[in-house]
C-alpha cells in the first residue's frame, strides 16, 4: 500500500508540472496583459515599456515561468494585472461562495439520485423506471444552460409578469448577513445543477444496485424472510453505494471550480465567474491562480478517493 | 436423420448447419434490439433532413438577413421561430445554424479520434517511458476541468481570426479555431481505453506471429491492433459526438465560439440570454430544443452501440 501511495504521488508530482506547464504557456500567450493600455493617452512608450519590464514582462519565457513556478510553491500566486489585488486574496473572497452554492447542489443531488436510482432499480422495466429513465437520459442530453435560461424565464420573468411571487436572477446584490435571502437567491442555480448532474449519478445508482440485487446475498437475505426493506436498505444499498464514493469523491475537487456558466447567468460570485471574468480580460495571474488551484485539488482527490475506497470496502488491495 | 432438399431439414438442424454469424451480425442483432437506440437514429435521420432539405430552401442569405423594424418579435406567420435582436430570421439561424453545429461536431470528432487513437496505441504499443510521458500527458489534460480549458484554448487560438472562402460561401476562422479547441481537449478518455485495449491485444500470439513474419510496426498498429479496437473507437466516437456539440454549444455561449454572423445553435443562445428579461421566450426555446433534440437522439444510438459492441455491460441497463 505505501509503496503503491509513493509511486502515485511521484507520477501526480510529475502530472502537476506538465499542468502548470500547460496551463502557462497557455495562459500567457493567449492574451496580452498590457492590452488594456494599448489605447491609454496618460502612458507614453516609455512609461508602457518600464512597466512592462517591471512586470517582468520582456523576460524569456521559460525565466517567466520559472519565476511564476518559484512563487507560486510559496503560496504566492502573484497580483492581478487588472484589480491589482492579490490573487490568493481575490480566490480566497470567491471560494467560500462557490462553496456553499455548489455543496448544496451537491448534497440534494445525491439524495435524490439515490432516491430515483433505488426506486428505478426496485421497479425496473416498470412505466416509473422508463419515466426515470428518459428523464434522466433527457437531463444528460442538455447544456446547463438551457435549463438556467429557462427556469429564470419561467420563475423569474414570467412569474413577475404574471404578478406572482418571482425569484431573483442576480444574486450580485444582495444582503449578505441575511440568510433568508441567501436562500432565496440559492434555489434558482442550485436547481439547475441538480437537474443537470442528478441524471448520471441516478443512472448510476440504478446500475449498481441492479447488479447488487441480483447477487446471491441478497436472495439469501430475502429467503431467510426478511422484510423487503432491509434487504434493500441494509444489505443491498450498502454495497451499491460504494461506487458512488468513487465518483462523488472524483466531483469534489470540480466544486472548487465552481459552476462557469450557472454562476455567469445568475451573476453568482463565485470561482467559474472569477475565472470567466478575467479569462476574457487576459488577465493570466488570476486565471492561472484557479487553473493551478483546481487541477491540483482533481490531481490529489483522485489518488484520495482511491484510498478512501480501500478503506470502505476490504476486498480491494491497493498495488 | 433427415435427408433431402433443405426444406425437409427440420428447424434444428438448419439452424446446426447454417453458417455461424460474423461478428458484425451479432452486433447488428443485439443493436436492432434496442428501439430506444433504433429512435435516436430514425431522430437523427429527420434532423438531418430537416437541415439539409432546410439549407437547400431557405438561403443562407435568408439567415444572415439584418431587419432592424421587424427585431424581437415571436413567431408568426412569416417568421415561424421569430426573430433575434437585429431583426434575423430564427427559422433560417436554425437551420444553417445547424448546419455549422453538426459540421463543427463531425469534425472535431474526427480530430479528436485520431489524437485519442494514435496517443493512447502509440502509450500501449510501446511502452515505457513513452507510455509514461504520454499518459501523464493525458492525466495532466484530464485534471483542468474541461470548460476551463475549452476556455483558455479558446482565447489562444482566438487572437487573430480570419474570414476564408470555400464553396462560394464565406466562413468566419473561428469556425475552425472552435473545430480545433474542442478536437483538441476531448481526445483522453478515448486515448485510455484505446491504450487498456492494445495493452492486452499486443500480448496475444497473433501479434507476435505477425512480428516474426516481419511485420512493421505500422502495418501491426492499423492493420491488427486498431481494427480490433474498433468497437470502442465507434461508441466513443458516438458519445464523443454529443460531447463535441454540447461544447460547441458551450463555447459559442460563452462567446468565444462560432461568431455571428455566422449562425451556431449555440451563438443564438447568447442573444436569448441577454434578451430573456424581457421575456423573449422564442430565442430561448427553438435552439435549444434543437440542441437537446439531437444530443439526445445521438446519447441513445450511443448507447444502443455500446451494448451491442459490449453484451456484458449490458447486462442489466
Amino acid at each position: 500500500m505505501w509503496s503503491y501511495l509513493a509511486r502515485r504521488a511521484v507520477q501526480a508530482l510529475f502530472t502537476l508540472l506538465i499542468i502548470t506547464v500547460l496551463c502557462f504557456i497557455l495562459t500567457r500567450l493567449s492574451a496580452d496583459p498590457m492590452a488594456q493600455y494599448a489605447t491609454s493617452q496618460r502612458m507614453s512608450l516609455e512609461d508602457k515599456e518600464a512597466l512592462r519590464e517591471r512586470l517582468g514582462l520582456n523576460d524569456p519565457l521559460p525565466v517567466q515561468y520559472l519565476k511564476w513556478l518559484g512563487l507560486a510553491l510559496q503560496g504566492e500566486l502573484g497580483k492581478s494585472f487588472f484589480s491589482k489585488q492579490p490573487v490568493a486574496l481575490m480566490i480566497s473572497q470567491r471560494l467560500p461562495n462557490t462553496l456553499v452554492l455548489m455543496f448544496t447542489a451537491e448534497i440534494i443531488t445525491i439524495a435524490i439520485a439515490l432516491l430515483l436510482g433505488i426506486i428505478s432499480a426496485v421497479r425496473q422495466y416498470s412505466l416509473t423506471d422508463n419515466i426515470i429513465t428518459a428523464f434522466s437520459f433527457m437531463g444528460y442530453s442538455m447544456p446547463i444552460f438551457f435549463i438556467a435560461l429557462g427556469l429564470m424565464l419561467i420563475f423569474a420573468v414570467q412569474f413577475k409578469a404574471w404578478g406572482l411571487p418571482y425569484l431573483p436572477t442576480g444574486a450580485d446584490i444582495w444582503d449578505k448577513q441575511d440568510p433568508k435571502e441567501l436562500l432565496i437567491h440559492l434555489i434558482l442555480p442550485v436547481s439547475c445543477l441538480v437537474i443537470i448532474q442528478t441524471a448520471g449519478y441516478a443512472r448510476y445508482v440504478r446500475t449498481s444496485m441492479l447488479e447488487v440485487l441480483g447477487l446471491d446475498y441478497v436472495r439469501t437475505a430475502r429467503a431467510k424472510g426478511l422484510t423487503s426493506r432491509v434487504v434493500l436498505f441494509k444489505h443491498a444499498l450498502r454495497n451499491a453505494a460504494l461506487p458512488l464514493v468513487t465518483i462523488v469523491g472524483l466531483d469534489i475537487p470540480y466544486l472548487i471550480g465552481g459552476a462557469l456558466v450557472t454562476e455567469s447567468v445568475y451573476a453568482w460570485p463565485g470561482m467559474g465567474r472569477l475565472f470567466w471574468e478575467y479569462a476574457q480580460r487576459g488577465d493570466f495571474p488570476v486565471v492561472l491562480g484557479i487553473l493551478l488551484i483546481v487541477s491540483s485539488a482533481v490531481v490529489v482527490f483522485t489518488i484520495l478517493t482511491d484510498v478512501v475506497y480501500t478503506l470502505v470496502d476490504p476486498r480491494i488491495r491497493l498495488s | 436423420m433427415a435427408t433431402g432438399t433443405t426444406l425437409d431439414v427440420p428447424l434444428l438442424d438448419r439452424e446446426l448447419t447454417a453458417p455461424p454469424l460474423t461478428p458484425q451480425q451479432l452486433i447488428w442483432r443485439r443493436f436492432r434490439k434496442h428501439r430506444m437506440a433504433l429512435l435516436g437514429i430514425i431522430g437523427f435521420i429527420l434532423l438531418l433532413a430537416f437541415i439539409i432539405a432546410g439549407s437547400i430552401i431557405v438561403t443562407e442569405k435568408r439567415a444572415n438577413e439584418v431587419d432592424p423594424k421587424g427585431r424581437l418579435t415571436g413567431p408568426t406567420q412569416t417568421h415561424w421561430m421569430g426573430t433575434d435582436s437585429t431583426g434575423r430570421d430564427l427559422f433560417a439561424r436554425v437551420i444553417h445554424g445547424g448546419q455549422i453545429s453538426l459540421l463543427v461536431g463531425i469534425l472535431a470528432v474526427i480530430l479528436s479520434v485520431s489524437i485519442g487513437t494514435v496517443v493512447g496505441g502509440v502509450a500501449a504499443y510501446y511502452g515505457g517511458w513513452v507510455d509514461a510521458l504520454l499518459m501523464r500527458f493525458t492525466e495532466a489534460m484530464l485534471s483542468i476541468p474541461s470548460l476551463f480549458l475549452l476556455i483558455v484554448l479558446g482565447k489562444y487560438f482566438g487572437k487573430d481570426v480570419q474570414s476564408f472562402e470555400i464553396f462560394g460561401r464565406t466562413f468566419s476562422g473561428s469556425v475552425v479555431i472552435v473545430i480545433l479547441v474542442i478536437g483538441l481537449t476531448s481526445w483522453m478518455y478515448l486515448a485510455r481505453i484505446v491504450r487498456a485495449n492494445v495493452l492486452s491485444l499486443k500480448e496475444m500470439d497473433y501479434i507476435s506471429v505477425s512480428k516474426s513474419l516481419g511485420a512493421s510496426d505500422v502495418r501491426i498498429f492499423f492493420r491488427h491492433l486498431i481494427p480490433n479496437t474498433m468497437g470502442a473507437i465507434i461508441v466513443a466516437s458516438t458519445l464523443g459526438l454529443a460531447g463535441a456539440i454540447l461544447s460547441e454549444a458551450y463555447v459559442s455561449f460563452l462567446g468565444l465560439g462560432v461568431q455571428p454572423p455566422t449562425a451556431s445553435w449555440g451563438n443564438m443562445l447568447t442573444q436569448a440570454q441577454q434578451f430573456i428579461q424581457r421575456g423573449s421566450w422564442w430565442m430561448w426555446v427553438f435552439p435549444s430544443s434543437f440542441i437537446v433534440f439531437t444530443i439526445l437522439c445521438i446519447n441513445l444510438v450511443g448507447d444502443g452501440l455500446r451494448d451491442a459492441f459490449d453484451p456484458r455491460s449490458a447486462k442489466h441497463v
